[in-house]
């Protein structure tokens, strides 16, 4: 082997470690100047809702969680009440005992609960359809589970709360029962902006005030099954599409492979 | 009894043949068409641009026997085929990857004749009526992206259809009469609707064949850019050609079974293309008083937004918009080299070729990215090279050096 190739090799095995001892201590500098603060600071915008629609007791528990905490506002047009049980695997009694509506049959679309007018004098606007929120939002459905969890206290709005993923949402933070009252902390970071230094509040992370009845551990699976629903609203047939997707494609391998061997054989004599 | 023996004598087949020249059209067309025997991958897209237009023709007639149109009722008619038509939601997805699908297709066409020279005399006609397939496809994708009345539906046709109030004079009545209102409209929507479905499609379908055609009127091209009918045997047959049955049919089943694997592996898995085939924005209805946070056509449109949006004044803007799909069909003329194809061809076509490409490619990726700060300048940058392959071709075809082109093919067996 020449010289230069030996050297290169060498440089291969031991660049890599000689990079990493050089990063080394400056990640030691800025845990140190982390231990003066009292948390980590939160990026919340890597936070992904990691649900899997094909847990269908997830799905059951997210239905659940809809109609306790949603349905009251947010209406599901496109998606019937039978349709749901059907692919959830909710009996006939569970879905008339805690879900129907009195005045509703199994075959009608997810809608109603809250007045159009009253909304709009309560909250300033209509509660959106859910149907295609999963869809219908860059991030999908960790765009939901960012802004389920990304309430936070302040007295300037007249829902006492706002949201990091939706900033001025009109929504209340209905689920702080379970998971907490929680407090933004901001830090300020000095931005220099055409020659001008500007002063921006940066979020930094959360402090949870009054807690709530759940623990982080349990809040966040609530969330995640909650999202995980939403998920399978937005397209109820995505499980199934995924199964049949497996066979067609495997089937027109073979038939591919089948189509070449007889290509080949085909064109044997062409020379 | 002279007649009835004739019937007699052959039977069906004869008698078929006799009322309609069905032997003559599977000799002329298939076993007697003489295709060179060295087509490589390039050579597969022409067959799947055919498949593709079947598997739309197909999939629009099932979406419009439940697509119900108007303002009021057309994107909950789309929810309802995906959610409860059975395989509705199949359909539709075929539908939609369709659209990207020719696009993708047709793009690799196009790059091959560009590639082997394929739009060269004798075949200017030939390419003249791709490329009016080519314009048709673009009105058929327009419209039919708006159909679903989702809001990047109606806020890329208030864009798309506003452009043309930049034309001098006739421009805002011509741009009324298109919609058939003051905006964006139900009006527009149903006239979009009639002419995605039934005017289009026609006139692709007669492009189509007036292609085909003039394919077998002067024979394919090939990547040696020879012509094969110059070169026959004592049997009168091209010594470089073979029949395209069974040869070419046999061989375009393998390339369309690759096309399907890939097709369904985004039909079945990820339909929506991260956002690029179904875009987020369009599963929320159509909102005149909300615009999405960034208006961008479909990705197959995105080469000419972005030079578009490079130039400063819009009406010079839409003009160069314009300029840049009708400088395709100048090729055949403004390409003055005495060879085809880039492999006898020189750096001069292969280095213009290339920067084309990225040119093409870059201006696809920045009318999909917001029009500001570094992007704006690559665009303009781009958008100069990408005219210059065209203004310049005249100069650098004919200052090329060429190789001198043998007198065979090049074929390796397998």
């Amino acid at each position: 082997m020449s010289k230069p190739l030996l050297a290169l090799l060498l440089l291969l095995l031991v660049g890599p470690s000689l990079a990493w001892s050089a990063e080394a201590p400056a990640a030691a500098g800025t845990e140190a100047a982390h231990e003066g603060e009292a948390a980590a600071h939160v990026d919340w915008h890597s936070w992904h809702a990691g649900n899997e629609v094909s847990n269908l007791s997830s799905l059951q528990r997210g239905a659940r969680n809809f109609f306790a905490y949603c349905a009251s506002c947010h209406s599901l047009k496109y998606m019937r009440y039978s349709r749901m049980a059907e692919d959830l695997k909710i009996s006939t009694e569970q879905l008339q005992q805690h879900i129907l509506p009195p005045d509703a049959r199994a075959a009608d679309y997810i809608v109603g609960g809250l007045n159009p007018t009253d909304a709009v004098a309560w909250f300033g606007k209509e509660p959106p359809d859910l149907s295609l929120i999963t869809r219908a939002r860059h991030g999908g459905v960790d765009y939901v589970y960012r802004f389920l969890k990304t309430f936070y206290v302040d007295p300037a709005r007249a829902t006492n709360t706002n949201n990091l993923q939706l900033a001025g949402a009109a929504m209340p933070a209905i689920l702080s029962d379970l998971g907490g009252v929680q407090e933004a902390v901001f830090t300020d970071v000095e931005n220099v902006v055409d020659g001008k230094t500007v002063t921006v509040k940066v979020f930094s992370h959360f402090e949870t005030t009054t807690p709530g009845l759940m623990t982080p551990v349990q809040f966040d699976a609530f969330v995640r099954d909650t999202v995980n629903f939403l998920d399978y609203v937005g397209e109820p047939t995505q499980v199934v599409r995924r199964e049949i997707g497996v066979w067609v494609v495997l089937f027109l391998l073979a038939l591919t492979w089948m189509a070449w061997l007889l290509k080949k054989d085909y064109w044997k004599d062409v020379h | 009894m002279a007649a009835a023996g004739e019937t007699n004598r052959g039977g069906f087949r004869v008698w078929l043949n006799k009322r309609l020249p069905v032997d003559k059209f599977v000799s002329d067309q298939l076993l007697e068409y003489y295709a060179p025997k060295n087509f490589n991958i390039w050579y597969f897209f022409g067959s799947l641009a055919l498949v593709v237009l079947v598997i739309q023709l197909l999939s629009g007639i099932f979406l419009t026997m439940f697509y119900k149109v108007g303002e009021s009722t057309a994107f909950d008619s789309i929810e309802f085929i995906r959610r409860e038509i059975e395989y509705g939601w199949l359909i539709q997805y075929i539908h939609s990857t369709g659209a990207s699908a020719f696009f993708i297709v047709v793009y690799l066409h196009m790059f091959r004749a560009l590639l082997y020279g394929s739009y060269k005399a004798p075949r200017e006609l030939l390419w003249i009526f791709g490329m009016l397939i080519y314009l048709a496809l673009m009105a058929e994708a327009f419209m039919g992206y708006v159909l679903p009345w989702g809001n990047m539906s109606y806020w890329g046709a208030q864009v798309i259809v506003n452009l043309f109030s930049t034309i001098p004079v006739f421009g805002p009545g011509l741009v009324e009469w298109i919609r058939g209102d003051y905006g964006i409209a139900d009006a527009t929507l149903n006239r979009f609707f009639a002419l995605h479905v039934v005017a289009v499609p026609l006139a692709i379908i007669l492009l189509v064949t007036l292609h085909l055609v003039a394919l077998r009127q002067v024979g394919s091209n090939n990547p040696d850019g020879i012509e094969i009918k110059e070169n026959k045997g004592a049997d009168g047959k091209p010594v470089d050609g073979i029949p395209f049955h069974p040869y070419y049919t046999i061989k375009d089943i393998v390339g369309v079974g690759v096309f399907l694997v890939l097709f369904c592996i985004v039909v079945f898995f990820v339909p929506t293309f991260g956002g690029l085939f179904l875009e987020v924005p369009n599963f929320d209805p159509a909102n005149p008083l909300s615009t999405p946070e960034h208006i961008a056509p479909s990705w197959y449109f995105t080469p000419f937004y972005a030079i578009l949006r490079a130039v400063p004044d819009q009406k010079l803007g839409a003009l160069l918009m314009l300029l840049s799909v009708v400088a395709w069909f100048f090729l055949p003329w403004l390409d003055r080299s005495p060879v085809k194809s880039m492999r006898y061809r020189g750096w001069w076509c292969r280095g213009f070729l290339a920067m084309f490409v990225i040119s093409f490619l870059a201006l696809m990726y920045l009318g999909l990215a917001p029009a500001e700060g570094i992007y704006v300048t690559l665009a303009r940058i781009f958008s100069v090279s990408y005219f210059a392959f065209f203004v310049l071709m005249p100069f650098y075809t004919r200052w090329d050096r060429v190789k001198p082109v043998p007198q065979r093919v090049t074929f390796h067996h397998e």
